[in-house]
């Protein structure tokens, strides 16, 4: 049975315009909420729903909101992380777009629980178009008298701006977006402090992922108790999954946490098997950071217990025979896919986004770019693998902020679990040939 | 080809002075990455010397301070491009469902590789990294548009399309 939270008014037509958001429930919760309950109620609900983080690192959020220092005189912020740009990520693009109204709702009673009187969406700057009906959908609101002074008469004031970046992956690790919101180049802050003791401007601050915030909206409306039912009991809730890849029905899908992952693979409702009767080869099952795990591994544990969609069952196992469900980005390979060129095109794309401030990560992402790259240009060496072994190694743990893991653990991954055919694309160079395009290997190296 | 003269009219310049007052008292640098993509598609596409030395002026910082953030995000662009900029995304999911096709064919159409402009400066291509359009790829993004579930046919639509509006793409 499917269970729909967020979006189950995505069939209503208009349910991006206020009046229609209004007429169906929308904005009950912001007068509930402002009217009946403490800043402090709110975050106990929130603590009580078991919420964890949406964003990637699956941090409980009411712990987080907990944390946050509150001097007195000094402004706090909440900001909302929309700069979604992990590999194989859609979901917080297609609830902006689409519900930009339950976002909004969400950021005035999370504001109010954590006492901010301003607070900013940060969207990647891609995501211009979005950025727009965001802040049609915030004029509607300061218009209600959801967002102003004196919201609703509870004497609680609000100003909610939109905040576009520019292209860079790295600004959705938060010390590097509030970086970037201050109008600086995203290079990630080393920690301590922490953003809830100093944050934007040096000011206490939450980063929350934009699903996590509109969470928030159905947890206070049932209650916390009733939305921790939902799920299992250490993944709660409903989970916005991207569906991309080798699948009959690519997009975005709202699943109870805890189904299971063979079932939103082949069910009809979700992904609807793999595209042209094809095998299953591999699956990337929370966007492009967490291990790739081969088809026996991700419909069953190495127990022989069948994988669910929820935190600690695609975490069972560790990374020798687990992944993580990460963003949810979901990308699935059929039995044709180059395990190897695919890895090239992720450890590109950590190159590529690597801030640069640390030597581990600005130096290994490029090295194991031109590993893979050698080896898929027909030049490879056995040492090679085991290079890249060595150098993904050295990086993990020894960086700023974690992009450098996010780039070292799909490389360990693709090895541990595709060694051979690594050695295969050493061995047989003339294989390689066939795929298509290996010219363009080298001069995208090269530009 | 004039060269524009880089100065916001003054309905431009009003709207970047209000940008400057979403901020807190002294923290109006936070304006810089909006106002830079104002310029940037008010001036040609790209960010020259003199467009960024305009921008610190009329937010009042230093040129220094300009450079250093135009030159970190991949949408400001440092050098000129062709009127009409198209990119094509290259990572895992588009690639599963045939970027590289959708880069072969446009290359061929237009006679450039990735990174070159068109001799009639029209079109420049460029790859570029996960959109967040992995369930419709694959895709482009041509200015605030996003062109998906891309085949060749609908591509060489779009690339008729552009070259009849003969309009300079822009993010906003
Ligand atoms: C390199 C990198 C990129 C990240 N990108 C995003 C992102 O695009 N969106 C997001 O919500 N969190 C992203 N995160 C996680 C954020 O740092 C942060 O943990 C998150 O926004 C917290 O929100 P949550 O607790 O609601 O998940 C990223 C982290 C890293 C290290
Ligand atoms: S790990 Fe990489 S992205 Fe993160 S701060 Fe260091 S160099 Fe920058
Ligand atoms: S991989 Fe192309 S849009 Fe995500």
């Amino acid at each position: 049975m499917s269970k729909k939270l967020l979006l189950k008014n995505d069939h209503i037509e208009g349910i991006h315009t206020l009046p229609i958001y209004r007429a169906n429930g929308g904005y009950s919760v912001l007068e509930k909420a402002l009217k009946t309950m403490s800043p402090e109620a709110i975050l106990e609900e929130v603590k009580t729903s078991g919420l964890r983080g949406r964003g990637g690192a699956g941090f409980p959020t009411g712990l987080k909101w907990s944390f946050l220092a509150k001097p007195e005189g000094v402004p706090r912020y909440l900001v909302c992380n929309a700069d979604e740009s992990e590999p194989g990520t859609l979901k917080d693009r297609y609830l902006m777009e689409r519900h930009p109204h339950i976002l909004i709702e969400g950021m005035i009673v999370s504001s109010f629980a954590l006492g901010a009187k301003t607070s900013y969406i940060y969207i990647r700057g891609e995501y211009f178009y979005i950025a727009r009906i965001l802040e049609i959908a915030i004029k509607e609101a300061y218009e209600a008298g959801f967002l102003g002074k004196n919201i609703q008469g509870s004497g609680y004031d609000l100003d909610l701006y939109v905040q576009v970046g520019a292209g860079a992956y790295i600004c959705g690790e938060e010390t590097a977006l509030l970086e970037s919101l201050e109008g600086k180049r995203g290079n990630p802050r080393i920690k301590p402090p922490f953003p809830a003791i100093a944050g934007l401007y040096g000011c206490p601050t939450v980063v929350n992922n934009v699903e996590t915030i509109a969470a928030v909206v159905p947890i206070l409306e049932m209650g916390g108790a009733e939305y921790a039912k939902i799920g299992t009991e250490k993944s709660t809730g409903t989970k916005l999954i991207s569906a991309s890849g080798h699948i009959n029905k690519p997009g975005v899908y709202e699943i109870e946490l805890g189904i299971p992952v063979e079932e939103f693979i082949y069910s009809e409702e979700y992904c609807g098997g793999i595209s042209g009767g094809k095998k299953l080869k591999a699956v990337v099952a929370g966007g492009s950071s967490v291990p790739i795990l081969p088809a026996e591994l991700i419909l069953k544990t190495s127990a022989g217990e069948p994988r669910m969609m929820s935190y600690e069952s695609l975490g069972d196992g560790g990374f020798l025979t687990g992944t993580m469900l990460g963003s949810g980005g979901f990308i699935v390979m059929d039995e044709d896919t180059s395990i190897v060129k695919n890895l090239y095109t992720f450890a590109r794309f950590y190159h590529h986004e690597s801030c640069g401030q640390c030597s581990p990560c600005r130096e290994g992402t490029g090295w194991m770019e031109k590993i893979l790259l050698k080896i898929l240009d027909g030049r490879g060496d056995m040492k090679d693998i085991d290079l890249l072994w060595d150098i993904q190694s050295k990086i993990e743990g020894k960086t700023i902020c974690p992009l450098g893991e996010a780039a070292a653990w799909p490389v360990a991954a693709a090895i541990r679990h595709f060694r051979s055919e690594f050695e295969e694309y050493i061995q047989y160079p003339e294989k390689i040939r066939d795929i298509k395009h290996y010219y363009r290997l080298q001069e995208t190296a090269t530009a | 080809m004039t060269t524009t003269e880089i100065q916001f009219d003054s309905e431009t310049l009003a709207l970047v002075n209000n940008m400057m007052k979403r901020y807190p008292e002294g923290k109006h640098k936070s304006a810089l990455i909006p106002v830079l993509h104002i310029a940037q598609a008010e001036f040609g596409g790209w960010l020259s010397v003199p467009t960024m030395d305009y921008v610190a002026s009329v937010m009042n910082l230093k040129p220094i301070e300009v450079y250093e953030v135009a030159s970190f995000y991949s949408m400001f662009n440092m050098h000129p491009v062709g009127k009409c900029l198209i990119e094509v995304c290259r990572t895992s999911s588009c690639w599963l469902r045939g970027a590289e096709d959708v880069i072969d064919h446009i290359e061929k159409r237009l006679n450039i590789r990735v990174g070159e402009t068109s001799a009639d400066g029209m079109f420049t291509l460029k790859a570029v990294e996960c959109l967040g359009s992995c369930g419709t790829a694959p895709m482009m993004q041509v200015g605030a548009d996003y062109h998906e579930n891309l085949t060749i046919e609908k591509v060489d639509t779009l690339l008729e399309k552009f070259k009849d509006e003969n309009k300079q793409s822009r993010y906003c």
